[in-house]
């Protein structure tokens, strides 16, 4: 089930290299510490790490035992102890707590942090106080760009989401401008970039600086253009139940690491497996960018295509059965258990979507994202949150009514609040504090409030004086305006035309047809425009800072359309979904583009809702 | 598990997608059903060795051989230190603060020392670069020069981002150090901001820092973050009071209950938090979880007593899986329902009780018994639930929720046909009901709605669909031949 291309899309470069450097110089950090040493690896760095390097790589650096951060008092006999650990200051004072446990033991070691992507000055304070800064050595291993896939690029920096965008700290600012510049040195020079977002344009300035403090080689380009986007540019995307395989098998059985661990409801065994999800998995990849209702057919086809290969082999003598052996066999029965593999996990979904009446949810998002009959969807979402069903579910209603309404009504906003908090737990207060700093699920202001807000939050917006920019009044402002871009970017399809989802005719097939992701909709409209021009009441709606920059030097020749043009790097700061990656996929097919998509972290509503939830302290 | 037709047409109408139902159990999802037997049960001549293979596909680099390969390739690799021009900046300042403080001369040395062992990534590149080190070299001893030096806020601010050495204590006057700060923020680096933020912490009293950073927006959100994670309560709360920023006060001190494991503590906490300047919504909240979680107390010291001397029917059936301390609202109600039923309303721990405690809807307070009681098989309760009586002295079942979500509460727990089918007669959309009662095979229900509708050529299909000769089929046939009703087809 292939799509025909309409243009020739490039082929992407090759970005193993960035796993090949990113375990040179771990090796390099690993060797400043001779010797046998015991490795303590942050939870959330294992499962990256194990993508680039294994066990066998560690011990041949004389890594003796290695063990998991777990914030406990360790068990360790060696006398070198390594953290590999991301800068948390949690993190930092548990290893703080070790030193000065030995040392009132009268224990000596010798102790080295590896921060990873960086460390912090916050870090480095917390030793000091602690009274074992000099006692630890520190260090940083520069491991901010991992590929999923031959097109995915992940940070693996789930946190960025909420550090940017809630608690309005900068800190991941420099890694994403030091991530890009990477990219830019190695698979570069970029010659067009775009983006919108505030830290979209910070990543670009911060880009920038290291490209003007450098020197760039000249070289033949892979990559010619860069997209960047904020998460808060597009919200409703993400919240979105995916129905395209991959954006599914994420939300049902949480990818991590572009790795999924199938449970024994999948394998028909007492087993789990980890499975890694990516092109190298040949059903897989010609599944995963499919809406669900085609990847039954599409396996059933498989299934009696392996069959009747299978059943070549009746009637074959010795020699061709030799050849039979040789050739062919090791290739179906790889592709019979991957096969059987997704024939379990299709299954598995299909009874969890079946059993949460899935349906209904669906219909409900479609007529809250086509702003039609939204007294019916308010009751379902009433209701939802009555049955007590699924804690984030509710709240992933909650956003997308809000986001969509531009707020709710007041007396729906506290009616609706309540009954969540009655039916969560009051302590959800504070997730509402928090989505409401974020303007996920605001309550919309009686008229008058608002335009008097609107213009004293616009004059200080205006304000440009060194750093005062007033934002969090602007987030305060910021009105989703779902409706008014949804119209002027056609981002639902008109009603009453049948959509066949085994021909997508746009990227609304990722939803059901029933809307074109508005992030991925920016992107085209951009890169069709060649910049921002006719765009100006979306940008204005979006709260501005978006740029267009062609590179200076580059004469008239670079506009020539070149293979390395239509490569486009997406970095998303503060992640993106796969239904998205699926989106931009078909978008490249269409238009014969190739989509790099870089991304912070993967990121689905689960994920987003969780990383607003106070609770888990 | 046919869907209601009107239902699901309209949808299909209303939006245009084509019809893709994730509980249509036929066609699709049959024949997958079917793929799936017909792949598990291909079966070959030599299975053994088919359990590794799946480790192997999770590694998804090169072959396990080739990387150890390389990795003692990159260790014995002497031809130190050439660093390629394609890389400025990202990790080639292995010099000062990497090493420490930057403070010391020695780490100077060591860091310089360290410099001509930084291995070469040269193999991966496809060029590379013959720029000599010297420069390298020579770079620490200018650090080093105008170390004693005074530095613009620009320059040190440059020299924190790429980690060479500083010196912050030059910043005394305020002007100064908002200077600092101004330009830390218009270098975007969240770090550096921070940075400077702790110093101007140790270095300020905190009614200037609160006053300062009134009208610096990005650097008092670091601030206020930075305060967070380090955990530092006291300061945080200040500083807010004197922004102004009540609410947030308000909320940071509630939030302070999660830390809080002891529920005696947690509920003093709690109550200590019910005159914080919380808007006046929020307010009720935190009145109510004080209350909640009193009384959660009071009726998990009597529950526990009382489960402990097996004494009662329903506490020995049912153990209680967990405490019911720090659960929600309405789970806590539910438990009311299932252990508390039909206690009078002066009790703590009856459902009226809590019902009107927490002003609880009509139609929540239906779901939750309604749950708690199919859960306990209880019909009579689920019956007695729904029947009103009028002033004539009639009894009619009524519902704030829709008959068809009780029969879907009923059903999934496990409720007997008979029951099942009591509720499905009251639903009042008849393909509604048509539809749920074919997928809990109430048939009964099925027939007299056809006979209602007086549609016999539904009922004929139906016939079909039961098997031969049961009660099921004996009844259609009865109606069937039954002369006297007048079909409408």
């Amino acid at each position: 089930m292939a799509h025909s291309s309409r243009r020739d899309a490039p082929e992407p470069p090759d970005f193993s290299l960035l796993k090949r450097l990113a375990k040179d110089q771990l090796i390099y950090l690993l060797e400043q510490l001779p010797g046998r040493k015991d490795l303590f690896i942050e939870a959330d760095l294992m499962s990256p790490l194990d993508r680039i390097a294994n066990v066998t790589a560690l011990k041949q650096h004389e890594v003796d035992k290695l063990y998991k951060v777990e914030h406990k008092p360790i068990v360790s006999m060696c006398d070198q102890l390594c953290f590999l650990i991301r800068p948390r200051i949690q993190t930092v004072k548990w290893v703080a707590d070790i030193v000065n446990a030995d040392k009132a033991a009268g224990k000596f070691r010798r102790y080295k942090i590896i921060f990873s992507p960086r460390k912090f000055y916050v870090c480095e304070t917390i030793l000091e106080e602690q009274g074992v800064y000099g006692d630890v050595s520190t260090d940083e291993w520069d491991f901010y760009l991992l590929p999923l896939d031959d097109d995915i690029i992940s940070l693996e920096l789930p946190e960025f989401f909420r550090d940017t965008f809630l608690e309005g700290d900068q800190r991941w600012m420099t890694t994403a401008g030091s991530a890009l510049h990477l990219l830019h040195s190695l698979y570069g020079p970029f010659s067009k970039a775009y983006g919108i977002g505030r830290s979209a344009k910070m990543t670009y300035a911060l880009w920038r600086e290291l490209v003007e403090e450098g020197e760039q080689r000249a070289r033949k380009p892979d990559i010619g253009t860069v997209f960047l986007i904020d998460r808060d540019v597009d919200f409703v995307t993400p919240l979105c139940s995916q129905v395209v395989y991959e954006g599914l098998v994420d939300d049902i059985f949480r990818i991590k690491c572009g790795s999924a661990e199938f449970g024994p409801d999948v394998t028909s065994s007492d087993k789990s497996v980890k499975v890694m999800l990516n092109s190298q998995d040949k059903v897989f990849n010609e599944i995963r960018n499919e809406h669900f209702s085609n990847v039954f057919g599409f396996l059933s086809q498989k299934a009696r295509n392996l069959q009747t290969a299978y059943d070549k082999r009746k009637g074959m003598d010795i020699k061709q059965m030799k050849t039979f052996v040789s050739e062919e066999l090791k290739g179906l029965k790889q592709e019979h258990r991957l096969l059987s593999l997704h024939i379990g996990a299709s299954e598995s979904m299909m009874k969890k979507k079946t059993k949460q009446d899935f349906q209904e949810l669906l219909k409900t998002e479609h007529s809250l994202l086509e702003g039609f009959e939204i007294r019916e969807c308010i009751a379902y979402v009433e209701e939802h949150i009555n049955r007590q069903v699924s804690m984030i579910d509710s709240l992933r209603l909650l956003c997308l009514l809000s986001l969509t309404e531009n707020g709710l009504l007041p007396k729906d906003y506290r009616s609706l609040k309540a009954q969540y908090l009655q039916s969560y737990g009051i302590e959800h207060l504070l997730t509402f504090a928090n989505l409401r700093q974020l303007g996920l699920l605001v309550e919309q202001q009686p008229g008058e409030t608002l335009t008097v807000m609107e213009s004293k939050v616009g004059k200080l917006v205006n304000d440009k004086t060194a750093g005062k920019l007033t934002d969090a009044f602007s987030s305060l402002a910021k009105k989703s305006n779902f409706r008014a871009l949804s119209k002027r970017l056609a981002l639902v399809p008109k009603s009453g035309e049948e959509y066949d989802l085994r021909i997508p005719r746009d990227m609304a097939y990722i939803f059901s047809g029933a809307y074109i992701p508005l992030s991925c909709r920016l992107i085209e409209q951009v890169l069709e425009r060649d910049g921002w021009t006719g765009l100006e009441e979306v940008t204005r709606m979006l709260n501005g800072n978006e740029f267009a920059v062609t590179a200076g030097n580059s004469g008239s020749e670079s506009r020539l359309k070149t293979d390395a043009q239509r490569i486009i790097l997406v970095m998303f700061l503060g992640g993106c979904s796969y239904s998205e990656i699926s989106a931009l996929r078909f978008l490249g097919r269409e238009r014969g583009f190739k989509f790099i998509v870089v991304t912070t972290a993967i990121l689905n509503s689960a994920r987003m809702l969780e990383a607003m939830l106070d609770s888990h302290v | 598990m046919i869907r209601s037709k009107p239902d699901e047409e309209e949808y299909w109408n209303s939006s245009k997608f084509s019809a893709f139902t994730f509980d249509d159990e036929d066609d699709e999802f049959s024949s997958l059903k079917e793929s799936k037997r017909a792949v598990n049960s291909i079966r070959l001549l030599d299975d053994d060795d088919d359990e590794d293979e799946v480790e192997k596909v999770s590694w998804s680099g090169e072959p396990v051989g080739s990387i150890s390969w390389s990795i003692k390739e990159t260790a014995s690799s002497t031809q130190s230190t050439i660093r390629d021009q394609g890389f400025p900046k990202i990790d080639t300042t292995p010099t000062l603060t990497k090493q420490g403080s930057g403070y010391s001369l020695s780490s100077l040395f060591k860091g310089r020392s360290k410099a001509g062992s930084y291995p070469s990534f040269s193999e991966c590149l496809n060029e590379v670069s013959t720029r000599s080190f010297a420069p390298e070299l020579r770079k620490p001893k200018s650090e080093y020069k105008d170390f004693v030096s005074d530095w613009t806020p620009e320059e040190t601010v440059r020299r924190m981002r790429t980690g060479k050495a500083y010196s912050l204590e030059t910043f005394r006057s305020l002007k100064d150090k908002l200077l600092l700060l101004d330009e830390a923020v218009c270098a975007l680096d969240g770090n550096v901001i921070t940075a400077v933020l702790i110093y101007l912490k140790k270095s300020l009293s905190k009614e200037i820092i609160s006053r300062e950073l009134m009208s610096r927006e990005i650097a008092l959100r670091h601030y206020i973050h930075y305060l967070k994670e380090v955990g530092e309560q006291k300061l945080l709360l200040d500083l807010l009071r004197s922004l102004g920023r009540t609410e947030d006060m308000a909320l940071l001190q509630y939030r302070e209950h999660l830390n809080i494991k002891d529920e005696v503590r947690r509920k003093d906490f709690l109550k200590s938090c019910v005159g914080l300047p919380f808007a006046p919504d929020d307010a009720t909240h935190v009145q109510d979880h004080y209350t909640l979680l009193e009384r959660q107390i009071i009726i998990e010291v009597n529950d526990k007593q009382v489960e402990s001397k097996g004494q009662t029917d329903v506490f020995k059936k049912y153990p209680r899986k967990a405490s019911i301390l720090n659960m929600p609202i309405i789970t806590t109600l539910y438990y009311s329902c299932f252990y508390h039923y039909g206690e009078s309303e002066g009790t703590y721990s009856s459902p009226a009780n809590i019902r009107q405690t927490f002003k609880i809807s009509e139609k929540q307070y239906f779901l939750t018994a309604l749950g708690a009681r199919a859960k306990l098989k209880a019909w009579f309760d689920v019956d007695s639930l729904f029947t009103t009586k009028n002033w004539l002295g009639y009894t009619k079942k009524r519902s704030p929720i829709g008959f068809h979500r009780v029969v879907d509460i009923l059903q999934k727990n496990n409720a007997p046909v008979q029951v099942l089918q009591e509720y499905l007669s009251l639903v009042e959309d008849t393909e509604l009901r048509i539809s749920l009662a074919q997928k809990h095979r109430c048939h009964d229900i099925i027939i007299d709605t056809y006979k209602d509708l007086k549609d016999r050529q539904q009922l004929i299909v139906y016939r079909g669909k039961v098997e031969r000769g049961s009660p099921e089929d004996r009844k259609i046939e009865a109606l069937l031949n039954n002369t006297q009703i007048r079909w409408k087809n």
